[in-house]
């Protein structure tokens, strides 16, 4: 997994609350491996034309198209589990999305593909929307050690996140050779799990 | 006296093998997936990794499954790219030992109706599936939440999850459901009430007389569109009528097992002085049925309303987001929601795809004829073959129905199953997402019934005038 630890880059306004996966990655293109397509596969529909052409959507104008960072509003990422939405984002080009809220699921899909997931108060992702609209091109700086994201303007702005996510994304790494390193107590847990509860049929 | 817990502090609990940093290192008892784990099993590939535990694990052909047409098996799918899906499934699920309810199995089904129908889904487990609508399964008082590719990786190399706890939210349904009224009108109307991320972050623990008195069925109904307020699961505390369920299904323990297992599920109830983080309250008797009018499943409106005029929204990003979604959907604010046209009717999901749910459709249907296209798509083949058994198959029929085949089919449209654009549907599925039926599809959420009685008028309708 790309390590992140800090970016300072484009940012791109994305108004509309409860963007869904579906709209992220639209079904028919869910079962591309991934790869290079997906930069052209989030958001499709909204992007592009049925012919292909432009739709002049704000991901695909000047200077937006070199955005790293994407800047949205409540609930985003909500819906369907699929994780084309996020190699979406990834492939495009963004390594960090700023929301009030997100889709739970979608949530735990950036991190586990190293891609920062920033919440932020509804009022001050709106007013960096605004910032970025009105100056296109305008940078911010996302500081992952600090845990804070200093708008076009200079403000800062804090944000938490959990200490394991925020090492794994600190250091790219991956969960599952840090599960293994507990195999010892996995291994007691199914013992005792078997004895309590014997009539599983995938224990018998 | 222990302490006071809630049904989810139980099974949470129970599950932990560590603690770390605000996390849990979780074990999985099963693990859910469909063709759409391809991305999972090519990451497993990637890291050189097996799957740790394969007899917890087990594999439904569902999403890319056609609806029609079935005769000729795997081999007659006629896309190539669907039918690559369905046996990258078979392929992967031989390659490391685990059950495959494939496309030729006589229980293949969809992921969310065929674990209940066998027993596997059971009071306590911990359950994830790589699909949003494992929520499904907490109906039955298992703790079951969706996982993306990556997630379902690790599950598959360690049968674990790393979790975060979720705060708790209780939903209290007082009363008991107007006739007419259904599991889904009222899940539709507590995601109009909360919004489509008002559970963002918890589990939601669904009691009361109205959920006591729902079958088992309605139940998953329920619980399967709590991901649609925005929580990852939804359950419900197991009883009497869950036990009865449960009783002699292929996968459930019997004989002194059983007893033992049923010992164990009547303490999984949360505590009469547990506390939850929010209590919602919701009155069943002043509820009808429901339908969405925009793009969002918190875009619902009971059906003898009209279409909300976003110039009464509290503020402009609101007043905003509806306009866009009426923009999309083509309706204007004021429009009485009982009376617009629809295009077709879609009958299933994992959300309506039931016998009950089929049943309830069938009682409508045979007081007309379909004057629109209107599937009718069982959950599973145990649904289909239980429907044609009762003869609910040959009401379908007789009504201009399409009776088709077991799967995801137009709830997702992975497998192409889908609307023109511009096209409007009701639909007894889960999501009125933009182009969630097809690019430019309009779609609204309604249940079986209510589905059943468009399709005889081919406008939205409110079924009450079909009981009377």
């Amino acid at each position: 997994m790309e390590k992140f630890t800090t970016l300072t880059a484009i940012a791109v306004p994305l108004e509309g609350a409860n963007i869904d996966t579906n709209q992220l990655c639209p079904s028919r293109f869910s079962k591309t491996p991934r790869g290079p397509e997906y930069a052209r596969i989030l958001l499709h529909d909204a992007r592009f034309n049925p012919d292909g052409s432009t739709k002049g959507h704000v991901l695909d104008r000047e200077p937006y198209r070199g955005a790293r960072i994407l800047v949205a509003d409540r609930n985003f990422g909500c819906g369907s589990s699929r994780e084309g939405a996020v190699y979406g984002l990834c492939e495009f080009g963004i390594r960090c999305v700023i929301a009030p809220s997100f889709g739970e699921i979608f949530l735990n899909n950036c991190y586990k593909n190293g891609l920062l997931p920033v919440v932020l108060p509804a009022e001050a992702c709106a007013q960096i929307r605004r910032q970025i609209a009105e100056r296109p091109g305008a940078e911010l700086a996302v500081d992952l050690p600090a845990q804070v994201v200093t708008d076009a303007l200079g403000r800062a702005h804090r944000f938490e996140i959990n200490p394991v996510r925020k090492r794994c994304l600190l250091e790219g790494l991956d969960d599952i050779a840090r599960t293994e390193s507990y195999g010892a107590e996995i291994a007691a847990f199914e013992t005792r799990d078997r004895a309590a509860r014997p009539w599983l049929w995938f224990y018998l | 006296m222990g302490e006071a817990l809630t049904l989810f502090e139980k099974i949470w609990r129970s599950h932990i093998v560590l603690e770390e940093q605000g996390e849990a290192l979780v074990r999985v008892d099963l693990a859910l997936i469909h063709e759409g784990s391809a991305h999972a099993f090519r990451v497993l590939d990637a890291a050189g990794r097996g799957v740790a535990r394969p007899r917890q694990v087990y594999a439904f052909a569902d999403h890319y499954v056609p609806s029609s047409g079935r005769a000729r098996g795997v081999a007659g799918i006629p896309d190539a790219g669907f039918r690559e899906m369905v046996l990258g499934l078979e392929r992967n699920s031989a390659r490391f030992g685990i059950q495959l309810f494939g496309y030729e199995d006589e229980r293949q089904g969809i992921l969310h109706v065929v674990p209940p129908e066998l027993g596997m889904t059971q009071p306590g487990l911990i359950i994830v599936g790589q699909d949003s609508h494992s929520c499904t399964h907490g109906a039955l008082g298992a703790w079951a939440l969706g996982a993306g590719a990556s997630e379902m990786t690790h599950v598959l190399a360690t049968q674990t999850a790393w979790l975060r706890k979720p705060k708790t939210m209780r939903v209290t349904v007082e009363g008991g459901l107007p006739p007419g009224v259904t599991a889904k009108d009222l899940i539709l109307a507590l995601i109009a009430k909360i919004g489509a991320g008002g559970a963002d972050g918890y589990v939601v623990e669904y009691a009361g007389p109205a959920i006591a008195a729902m079958t088992v069925e309605a139940r998953m109904t329920v619980c399967n569109m709590s991901v649609e307020a925005g929580a990852r699961s939804g359950l419900i505390a197991p009883d009497e009528k869950t036990f009865a369920y449960l009783e002699g299904k292929p996968y459930a323990p019997r004989g002194a097992a059983w007893r033992e297992a049923l010992a164990h599920w009547r303490t999984l109830r949360s505590d009469g002085a547990a506390r939850f983080d929010r209590e919602e309250r919701i009155e069943a008797g002043e509820l009808a049925p429901m339908v969405t009018w925009g793009t969002s499943p918190e875009h619902a409106a009971p059906i003898c309303g009209v279409v909300p005029d976003p110039g009464s929204a509290p503020d402009p990003v609101k007043r905003e987001e509806m306009a866009a979604a009426l923009d999309y959907m083509g309706l204007a604010p004021g429009t009485p929601l009982a009376g617009i046209r629809v295009d077709r009717v879609f009958i299933g999901s994992c959300t309506n795809g039931r016998i009950e749910d089929l049943r309830a459709a069938a009682e409508v249907a045979r007081r007309g004829r379909a004057v629109v296209p209107s599937w009718v798509v069982p959950g599973s083949m145990s649904v289909k073959r239980q429907a044609e058994r009762e003869g609910l198959a040959e009401v379908f029929l007789k009504a201009g129905f399409e009776w088709r085949d077991p799967g995801c089919s137009m709830c997702s449209s992975y497998n192409g199953d889908e609307m023109r654009p511009g096209e409007r549907s009701a639909s007894t599925t889960n999501r009125n997402f933009r182009g969630r039926q097809g690019p430019g599809a309009r779609t609204h959420l309604v249940s079986p019934a209510m589905a059943a009685a468009a399709a005889l008028t081919g406008r939205l309708t409110d079924v009450r005038e079909f009981m009377r």
